[in-house]
């Protein structure tokens, strides 16, 4: 039999159910690799002792329909899980320990899922990098000292190094999307209201969304099946009827329209993107679809107003850090000295200038010109897509405008990292959901992704674009296994 | 728009964030650069727009006002930094 580390999701669903392994070895397998590396510092948090303990319970009493049987999984550290601390990357939450579970975790626990530890994030989820967690940089196993991306940047170096055999990230701005393209796995942003936000650390809340990352797409519809419901514990959750995404997964793109849109040729776009996106584009014609060119034409504005309407959202979300209820606390001389230093020694440079941020768009003077401004043009970036899914069913663009960095390049200038998103950033705005898969290399390497973005609750037609070009694609990872001695 | 050293240390009040004189030249300068990228808006006339607040524009769902979680006082004060059992505790406020 293959190494265990290396079936797939869906396969190491099928062999637990015809027995042919147990919960305890596959979870033994992906516990000992995670033991073996710990250079790549994917963890904040590990539950090894505890999930070896489930896996024996499920295999003692295995309930073989659930749908994730016995399988361990590891899942960003945004995730409150119920006595497993809980940090989101932050000094401020590095003792917190939560007494209840997020909706989405409790759908994985429901599953017959086990949870073996907590994987690094870019602080409260603002970074494209992970460079901003208080837990130290992760490694992107592709390459020494490359970063796997960010936020999710924990969870895509995890899943490209095989430590889990699937795990989920939050995507506010390209979380998602843009570390899956960094390290050549398949990451999906669902439409906002598909996964209840009860319980994840909130960030831009208008935004945030949770979502799967996997190694094919095909567990990345299996995992969007276990982790998508409607929740009344999340007042935006949305109550439509959720699809059956892995058993309706199907090739056939037969006269699909996919919009190309000219605005995502952006000045100094790598070339190899460029072919890529061309490659992805003649495939979709080779297996009967249409390319058909779209306008998006407010795409330009998309990022300078996700950093008024993010920021704005996060410096209220995070008014809750005060020292008083919960997390770290410093030492002041009365109330108000003690909350200005719990939260400047708590928060680190990035959360800061967020917050700063945010605080200024929303003051009395400068919301209209600012926040009111940006919520108007965020209207006009949903307008175009509206306006585009006339003509078209999906959209085809690169998923970065280029490959993964080396760490440091870009930690000194932020508005050259926010550049790192701007084709995944108008998707957040406009609530849609879109898939990265990877689809080739660059000069040195690296991987590269191309994304597809639907209708909003389409996940299933994205899936099935997505499952098309990744068959004839044929993407492979190489990875060396550099980081174990 | 420059954003000065006087208006950092606004802000930094306005945030309930104490920052040191060293730490706001850096911020002054980084929070120019990212307000000179955002400003970018205001090349569009948006005059006639209706502001985009939610993504999801439905009615909100109403639900009885019932007590759900009960006796769960000490999960909330459970990670409280200062340790109390009945309370959550703060540096004295009134004299």
């Amino acid at each position: 039999m293959s190494n265990i580390i290396d079936l797939k999701l869906f396969e190491l669903v099928e062999k637990i159910k015809k027995k042919e392994i147990s919960s305890t070895e596959v979870t033994k397998a992906f516990i000992d690799r995670s033991q073996k590396s710990k250079k790549l510092n994917s963890y904040i948090t590990e539950n090894f002792e505890n999930a070896l303990q489930k896996a024996k319970q499920f295999d003692e009493k295995p309930d073989f329909n659930k749908k994730l049987p016995g399988i361990p999984l590891a899942v960003k550290d945004l995730f409150c899980t119920k006595n497993i601390r809980t940090t989101a990357g932050s000094k401020i939450l590095e003792n917190f320990i939560p007494t209840y579970e997020s909706t989405v975790t409790q759908n994985i626990l429901n599953e017959g899922g086990i949870i073996i530890g907590k994987l690094n994030c870019d602080e409260f989820a603002m970074g494209s990098s992970n460079e901003t967690s208080f837990f130290g940089n992760v490694q992107n196993p592709i390459s020494e000292n490359l970063v796997p991306g960010g936020s999710s940047g924990g969870s895509s170096s995890a899943l490209a190094a095989k430590l889990t055999p699937a795990t989920i990230g939050t995507d506010t701005g390209g979380s998602i999307r843009q570390p899956a393209s960094f390290t050549g796995t398949v990451g999906l942003k669902p439409t906002y209201g598909s996964c209840s936000r009860y319980g994840i650390v909130a960030f831009a809340s208008s935004l945030d969304q949770a979502g799967p990352m996997t190694q094919n797409v095909k567990d990345c519809a299996l995992m969007l099946e276990v982790i998508s419901s409607y929740d009344n514990k999340d007042s935006t959750s949305v109550d439509f009827k959720r699809g059956q995404y892995l058993k309706d997964i199907n090739e056939n793109i037969k006269g699909k329209k996919i919009g190309i849109p000219k605005q995502y040729r952006v000045d100094g776009m790598a070339k190899e993107i460029e072919e890529l996106w061309k490659k992805g584009m003649k495939i979709i014609e080779d297996n009967g679809g249409e390319i058909i060119e779209i306008n998006l034409p407010n795409t330009n504005y998309a990022l300078p107003t996700y950093y008024i309407v993010a920021p704005a959202e996060a410096s209220s979300n995070l008014a809750r850090y005060d020292g008083v209820k919960y997390g770290f606390r410093s030492k002041g001389e009365n109330l108000i000295d003690m909350y200005e230093k719990t939260r400047s020694e708590g928060f680190g440079d990035e959360v800061k200038r967020r917050i700063m941020i945010g605080t200024y768009v929303l003051s009395s003077g400068y919301y209209d010109a600012y926040y009111l401004k940006a919520q108007k043009v965020r209207r006009l970036i949903k307008n175009d897509f509206d306006e585009a899914y006339k003509k078209v069913d999906a959209i085809l663009t690169p998923s970065t405008p280029s490959s993964a960095f080396k760490i440091g390049e870009k930690t000194n200038d932020p508005v050259s990292m926010y550049l790192n998103d701007i084709f995944t950033v108008p998707i957040n705005l406009a609530g849609l959901p879109a898939i990265s898969i990877p689809a080739g290399h660059d000069k040195s390497g690296y991987p590269l992704g191309l994304q597809v973005i639907g209708k909003a609750f389409d996940e299933q037609n994205i899936l099935n674009i997505a499952y098309s070009i990744e068959k004839n694609i044929n993407f492979k990872n190489n990875i060396n296994d550099w980081w174990i001695n | 728009m420059t954003i000065d050293l006087k208006t950092v240390k606004h802000i930094s009040k306005l945030s309930r964030i104490s920052i040191d004189d060293n730490k706001a030249k850096k911020l002054s300068d980084d929070l120019n650069s990212i307000f000179k990228f955002i400003e970018k808006l205001e090349e569009l006339d948006t005059e006639k727009i209706e502001p985009l607040t939610s993504i999801a524009e439905t009615n909100l769902k109403l639900r009885k006002d019932e007590i759900k979680s009960k006796n769960i006082r000490e999960d909330i004060l459970k990670n409280s930094p200062e340790d109390n059992k009945d309370f959550f505790v703060v540096p004295k406020v009134v004299e």
